[in-house]
């Protein structure tokens, strides 16, 4: 069996890379979907806010991958359901993809190009060595969110949060609107990893308290969670002696970070970036695998769905290119480097001429930057500069690049961001 | 109706060990389990190793049951369908004046009778594993030290014993013991067994048992170890189990790879009171982090996936108790490190003393071999296709770190001692245990014991009878 592209994940990029690639004129396109229902986890995403950017709209989760979803029919891309990829590999530049189901067995599938789209994961418990029991009633906020949402039970009544991602903060408010009782939610960061508006719309709106710079340093009850025991930290996140609170509460909630799953990834041997946990990737969101692209949150993980969902009509649209032998030659690679406050940008490098007329550049801060600048600089020379007035770890800024600043003479690319004169980082 | 000939008292590893040696006599036997599975207790959290043997002194039993439990460890095994893995062993030395303790050690276990054992440089050591650090001056290496699946080992004797006509009754636990003229009557928490020998594999609990039959008492002291757990992608960091010699620096903690291919660090040991005292603590980690680095260069703390503590059944005497303590009670208590590499020795001894005391006729319907639950991710592609074909439940993926279909839940569940948890079906499939903990699939396979086990998700449990995972139905078909 072959397909010219097969797309890993039907969540919001994989359909969003199936639809642009067919587009692009490629018609066997293939979305291999471990769900038994397109859409990934928008489907548990029952608050709105989803497409102010795309639609300018604010739809439901549902909705939202309804969209694409109707459009990805419209357009007759198949997609087999309940279909795991177990393996990726690529042997004599021949990439296979071996998936499972129950429909079809086991099926060995050859791609001209793959598009990786297998989102993310939450970080456990026990990635971040909380001391104490080990009952239940400890779930990640995604956990609880798909109990609440999509199975209709409550998990718990009286909730801790550890962690102040954007699941959290959606878990907090839909906990309470459920009729559960919020105590607090502690966050270990001087800042909250959740976006400004969520803070607002899940937190302070139902008077939950946010503790920054706090954690849980203990967690009580054999069976079921009875109580937990946060505690203030120093600035290096340590514990700090006698500020310890004992909360009683039947649930904790962990939203403590998502990590790019790139289990098949690895398989096939893409390059990891150890700053995104996801493929390192060039200008055509390509990675280290000719023919293999990432987009959407195996690539980085993204803050609102509607980036995803450009990135990945991007990655789409060069597969295709790459498919129907589009792709412009190779010219020479750039590195992109992150400086200043800067922790990572996708893509990592550019290539000149195979770049399109504009190329967005996304990125993330360290450290929270109030007043603060974004300047873009070739050869040392400034290419751009954009006042942000604030800038945070927790939202995701970009820069778009334009091919014309390009000569291909080029030896450095540098993204900067930190205050501007006056300004100061904060965090 | 007819009193048993053996009332074992425990489901960990000791008892179900007993009960698969006694099986191949004749008689009535029954397991009584105070929780609601095997292994729940010692059995559960410990280091998975099967020691070679150089480490207890000569003539203690606990030497002698060792050597022969890890003789015959690799056997039963393929009988049980479970992984094992000789992956040899090194004890490093940490301190130049420790060498002649490195040489005790050695010749300890020549005398304990251990087969592949060898003295090593430092530099010879780290040839074999390069991340062993520097301060490594000396190692002994012991080839027929392996590792192996505690629960999976425990589950697999149970499930071998109740296939050859042994009882288990879980959710049971003993209340008090009554010398009868004929042996023993039992009162449990759900009824009242008569039988003609007991068996205590009661672990932490096996003191309390004893004392209350027999006038020399033991003294039974939880000891608590905690662990943690590495992700697979760093599981080869070592190959060897790395052993830290006692020494000036203390007991030290091992760093090992395990039979699933995660990276084990651990134990501390803390002696405590609670016995159900189960916590992980910041101390108890941070002891981890401190020893296992003085061993093992570059260890990827960040790839932790999981921390958990076990609990030791620590006997003052130091050594196994196994004898007939009272007429008709047999103890096997105190059974703490090397226990696990000990349980079919252990099983294999007391089950004979046993059997000559009743003259209990050979079963010639003993068989040995049990099947575990089939594991397709380690299949090749065709076997894993075929098995699909058979089944398709096989092909839908429900835990997508480690790769467990329906199939495989619903087969362990549906075992001779199936699965009634969350955990248990942890345990039996690895569904859950990988790197998201859960997340994923957790919500999955309660559907699927809900499903099967003919109740609703209320009444689905993590554990224990207290651990349910969800408080109330807030939406729904069924929600009026």
């Amino acid at each position: 069996m072959r397909h010219d592209i097969v797309i890993i994940g039907g969540g919001p990029a994989g359909l969003a890379a199936a639809i642009s690639a067919r587009e692009a004129g490629v018609e066997d396109v293939l979305i291999l979907e471990r769900e038994q229902e397109l859409g990934g986890i928008l489907n548990q995403c029952i608050h709105n806010g989803f497409g102010l950017h795309t639609f300018q709209e604010e739809l439901t989760g549902p909705e939202y991958a309804a969209r694409y979803i109707e459009k990805a029919q419209a357009l007759g891309i198949p997609a087999q359901l309940g279909a795991t990829v177990i393996d990726l590999a690529r042997e004599d530049g021949v990439l296979t993809v071996t998936c499972v189901s129950r429909q079809a067995g086991l099926q060995c599938i050859q791609a001209g190009a793959v598009v990786l789209c297998m989102g993310c994961r939450e970080r456990p418990r026990g990635a971040l060595n909380i001391p104490g029991c080990r009952p239940a009633g400890i779930f990640s906020a995604g956990t609880a969110q798909r109990l609440v949402n999509r199975e209709g039970y409550l998990p718990g009544r009286k909730v801790v949060i550890l962690g102040s991602g954007d699941i959290g903060l959606i878990m907090a408010r839909r906990m309470t609107l459920e009729g559960a009782q919020v105590q607090c939610v502690a966050e270990i960061q001087p800042y909250s990893g959740g976006l400004k508006r969520n803070i607002v719309q899940c937190l302070d709106d139902y008077g939950i308290p946010l503790k920054l710079s706090h954690t849980v340093v203990d967690i009580r009850g054999k069976e079921r969670v009875e109580g937990v025991t946060i505690a203030a930290v120093d600035d290096r996140m340590q514990p700090i002696p006698g500020t310890e609170e004992d909360i009683p509460c039947d649930t904790l909630l962990l939203s403590v970070g998502l990590i790019p799953e790139n289990e098949l990834s690895r398989q096939i041997g893409v390059e990891i970036s150890p700053a995104t946990n996801g493929p390192r990737v060039n200008e055509s969101l390509e990675t280290s695998i000719p023919g293999v692209f990432a987009c959407g949150n195996v690539l980085h993980v993204h803050d609102l769905v509607d980036y995803v969902s450009e990135e990945a009509e991007q990655a789409g649209r060069n597969a295709a290119r790459a498919v129907l032998g589009q792709s412009a030659e190779t010219g020479r690679e750039i590195p992109l480097s992150p400086t200043g406050a800067i922790r990572y940008t996708v893509p990592a490098t550019l290539d000149p001429a195979r770049m399109q007329e504009t190329l967005t550049v996304r990125f993330r801060v360290k450290e929270t930057v109030k007043s603060g600048q974004i300047r873009v600089l070739l050869d040392g020379k400034e290419v751009l500069r954009r006042n942000r007035p604030i800038m945070a770890p927790g939202e995701m800024e970009q820069a778009v690049l334009k091919k014309e600043w390009f000569t291909g003479t080029e030896q450095t690319l540098e993204v900067w961001a930190g205050p501007r004169e006056g300004g100061n980082t904060n965090g | 109706m007819k009193p048993y000939d053996v009332v074992v008292i425990g489901a960990g590893v000791t008892g179900a060990a007993v009960a698969r040696e006694l099986s191949r006599r004749k008689g009535r036997f029954v397991v009584v389990e105070r929780s609601g599975d095997v292994g729940e207790g010692t059995s559960k959290a410990n280091s998975a190793i099967v020691h070679a043997g150089f480490d207890a002194l000569p003539g203690t039993l606990k030497a002698k049951m060792n050597v022969q439990g890890s003789q015959v460890m690799e056997d039963l095994a393929r009988e049980l369908d479970i992984p094992y893995r000789r992956n040899g062993a090194l004890v490093t030395c940490l301190n130049p004046e420790d060498l002649p303790h490195l040489q005790e050690l050695y010749e300890r276990g020549l005398q304990n009778g251990v087969q592949g054992l060898r003295l090593l440089s430092g530099d010879e050591a780290r040839a074999m594993e390069p991340n062993l650090s520097q301060r490594v001056c000396g190692a002994l290496l012991a080839e027929t030290s392996a590792i192996i699946c505690p629960f999976e080992l425990t589950l697999g004797l149970a499930e071998s014993a109740v296939q050859n006509g042994v009882e288990f009754r879980f959710s049971t636990a003993v209340q008090g013991l009554e010398k009868t003229e004929t042996g023993w009557r039992v009162h449990t928490s759900q009824d009242v067994l008569e039988t003609r020998v007991v068996v205590n594999a009661a672990g932490v609990a096996a003191g309390e048992l004893h004392n209350a039959v027999c006038d020399r008492p033991i003294h039974i002291v939880p000891r608590k170890g905690e662990y943690m757990l590495l992700d697979k992608t760093v599981g080869d960091h070592v190959s060897h189990t790395i052993f830290q010699l006692p020494g000036k620096l203390g007991k030290g903690v091992l760093v090992s790879p395990t039979v699933h291919g995660n990276l084990l660090v651990g134990p501390t040991a803390l002696d405590v009171e609670d016995p159900e005292d189960l916590a992980v603590t910041a101390a108890g980690l941070k002891d981890l982090q401190e020893k296992a680095a003085l061993a093992v260069d570059r260890l990827p703390l960040r790839q932790v996936i999981t921390s958990f503590a076990g609990m030791r059944a620590h006997e003052t005497g130091d050594d196994f108790v196994l004898e007939e303590t009272a007429e008709n009670f047999f103890d096997a208590a105190g059974i703490e490190s090397p226990g696990l590499s000990s349980a079919p020795a252990i099983g294999a001894y007391l089950a004979d003393r046993i059997a000559q005391k009743l003259s209990l006729p050979e079963n010639p319907d003993f068989d040995p071999i049990r099947h575990a639950v089939p594991h397709l991710a380690g299949m090749s592609p065709q076997e894993r296709a075929a098995r699909i074909r058979e089944n398709p439940a096989y092909g839908a993926i429900v835990c997508r770190c480690e790769q467990i279909s329906e199939g495989e839940i619903l087969d362990a569940i549906h075992a001779p001692l199936g699965a009634r948890t969350l955990d248990g079906v942890k345990r039996r499939t690895r569904a859950g245990m990988g790197r998201c903990q859960a997340g994923f699939c957790s919500p999955r396979v309660m559907e699927l014991l809900a499903r099967e086990l003919h109740t609703d998700l209320l009444a689905v449990r993590k554990n224990g009878p207290e651990s349910r995972l969800v408080v109330e139905q807030i939406r729904g078909e069924d929600k009026p």
